[in-house]
């Protein structure tokens, strides 16, 4: 934490002394720099240049520039507008006063070419036009099929390259699809990459499955599935299709995440009428209890270091949310505002805990910092439920449900993310309804 | 100018197709009868047989109604209950499960939670009025199954419900 937020003083302290020397030398080596932690950001002009070569790179630069799109922190200027061509930026350097003249601060240009192998090389280059110089230059060797998974790689390097932080392109979300009527409800278990794009179910719908969430490697997905109408927590390995039951418990076990070390699962356990917050260990399958209270203690989520864990509990009177250290002391309320505060997730970074709110008979997503304070709202509607954080900490993912067709009586079930500045939302494309999404780690 | 470059094996692992999920059994078959029980069938000079699933939904009422965000028995739900007590004690073969719901006005977890409550309230109810325990299985299905759509109070309030359903 300490360490990162130096950096980033230390990124701006440069900008902003680069921009100082500019105004009275041409020389100067300006960092193309965009300060996204501050709340309103202008996106930056990029020219994201088709990759000049077999016909995929035209594809590589339409994901790349989708993505740095979608982030609101970039705005793609028009292929229209661009007087150097793909072919004289991949024999030559860049003519950087014809990108200035389009108002372009940043531009990408690349190749793409079949190797003797057959593999894929794939070449990109971001340039800072206005100081006149290479930012970065990476090679990628792929099978033919990884085109779109390097166009992810290329997009975080060029995200990181210019914001300081760790990009998010490279990395799926696993949600629940649903289908049919809203009282026969079909969900099925889904994976697509986080722009929406290779969809994949992986049950079938035949058995009810909710609230899936990725493991650390994001090999496996812990979920809730009620298999022989027994309700309890699953693993699913996404590489060999193997479902297991987590533990043996005497009654419905959900609401289960892993830890960040990917050894451990907690999840509520029900019994009798009485939720409680439970601790598996993967290697030694023991079961440890966290909470032992009479209310509704469940949607546990572990801290980045493991230290801590936030969860919700109704045993102020109403569904609140706590903070407790991980061997389940230590507990705090962290919210006090009108009305319920839910299903609390931890972001990657730390800083924030992201949650459901039901006020007034509406429900948003918001965030609030582990001691209680600087809560705001992200987005609200009819019913807006389940955040979780893209692996960055700076985009987070959830569902909204609307009540359509004649009296309200169906339901539109839709994903949608928003940035931490909360003027960014857009709603993913979906092939069918869909909620309870989870947002994976870089892929490794 | 920098180049580094990275080798990257074949990208996307392949997901298995789902050969080996235990997803073998028919969706839970409760869920159909819940939709059907608040309209009586068609009248047959017979009626129901005696002791029979239908028997028990339309002479006895398979269900008891919850308010918001509670699970504690209202007069209504304890007068259901003592005749579903007497039912199933003329009838004491048949085993039942006990299905808690909830609207959805609140968080998938939480409710979760709280259908396991009101299903657990209603259990309590029945065997301290003789139901043996053996009989009697819960299952919280939380916001999943509601029963009415709607996107009002009323519709809400048949949605926050416990179920008796016979195996």
């Amino acid at each position: 934490m300490t360490t990162r937020q130096t950096l980033t003083a230390l990124r701006r302290a440069i900008a902003l002394a680069a921009v100082m020397i500019m105004a009275v030398a041409v020389q100067a080596k300006a960092e193309l720099h965009l300060d996204i932690t501050t709340g309103n950001v202008q996106p930056l002009p990029i020219a994201v240049t088709q990759f000049y070569g077999e016909a995929v790179g035209a594809q590589i630069a339409n994901v790349v520039e989708a993505d740095l799109e979608r982030s609101g922190l970039f705005r793609p200027l028009d292929h229209r507008a661009f007087i150097q061509t793909p072919d004289q930026l991949a024999n030559g350097l860049p003519r950087y006063g014809d990108w200035k003249v389009i108002n372009a601060q940043a531009l990408v240009s690349g190749t793409a070419s079949v190797q003797p192998d057959g593999r894929l090389k794939v070449e990109f280059r971001l340039f800072d036009v206005l100081a006149q110089q290479q930012l970065t230059g990476l090679a990628y060797f792929t099978q033919p099929d990884g085109w779109r998974r390097i166009a992810h790689i290329i997009a975080d390097a060029i995200y990181k390259r210019i914001t300081g932080e760790d990009g998010y392109f490279d990395t799926r979300i696993v949600y629940i699809a649903e289908s049919g009527p809203a009282t026969a409800r079909q969900k099925r278990l889904a994976i697509m990459d986080q722009d929406g794009e290779n969809n994949l179910y992986l049950t079938d719908g035949r058995v009810l499955v909710l609230t899936p969430r990725f493991s650390p490697t994001a090999q496996e997905i812990t979920y809730l599935s009620y298999f022989n109408n027994r309700p309890r927590v699953y693993i699913f390995n996404v590489d060999t299709g193997r479902q297991e039951v987590l533990g043996d418990f005497p009654g419905m076990t959900f609401a289960p995440r892993f830890s960040p070390d990917g050894n451990k699962v907690i999840m509520s356990l029900a019994q009798n009428g009485n939720t409680d917050i439970y601790l598996l260990d993967l290697r030694t399958r023991r079961q440890t209890r966290l909470t032992d209270n009479p209310a509704i203690d469940t949607a546990p989520s572990f801290s980045p270091d493991g230290s801590k864990i936030t969860f919700e509990s109704d045993r102020g009177g109403s569904q609140q949310i706590y903070t407790m250290n991980a061997d389940g002391t230590n507990v705090q309320r962290i919210t006090f505002g009108a009305g319920k505060y839910g299903t609390p997730v931890w972001s990657p970074r730390g800083d924030l805990i992201a949650f459901t709110r039901i006020n007034g008979g509406r429900f948003s997503i918001g965030v609030i910092r582990p001691d209680g304070s600087g809560e705001r709202e992200l987005s609200t509607g009819y019913l807006v439920e389940g955040p979780t954080w893209a692996p960055n900490g700076r985009v987070l993912m959830y569902f909204k449900e609307k009540p359509t067709g004649e009296g309200g009586r169906q339901r539109q079930v839709r994903l949608y993310s928003i940035d931490l500045t909360g003027r960014n939302e857009r709603q993913m494309l979906t092939p069918t309804d869909a909620s309870d999404p989870a947002w994976s780690p870089l892929i490794p | 100018m920098r180049m580094n470059y990275l080798s990257l094996c074949a990208a996307l692992a392949l997901v298995a197709a789902c050969s080996s999920t235990p997803e073998k059994k028919a969706e839970v078959a409760t869920g159909g009868t819940a939709t059907t029980t608040t309209t009586p069938p068609a009248a047959k000079p017979t009626g129901p047989v005696p002791g029979s699933k239908e028997d028990f939904v339309v002479n006895v009422g398979d269900r008891v109604f919850f308010g918001y965000d509670k699970f504690d028995l209202t007069p209504e739900a304890t007068a259901t209950l003592d005749k579903q007590a007497a039912w199933l004690k003329k009838y004491g073969q048949v085993t039942i499960t006990i299905e808690g719901h909830a609207d959805e006005r609140g968080t998938r977890e939480y409710n979760l939670a709280l259908g396991e409550r009101r299903a657990n309230a209603v259990k309590n109810y029945l065997t301290a009025t003789g139901v043996d325990l053996a009989r009697v299985q819960v299952i919280s299905y939380g916001k999943e199954r509601p029963a009415v759509l709607g996107s009002n109070e009323a519709a809400w309030a048949q949605n926050r419900r416990g179920v008796t359903v016979i195996n």
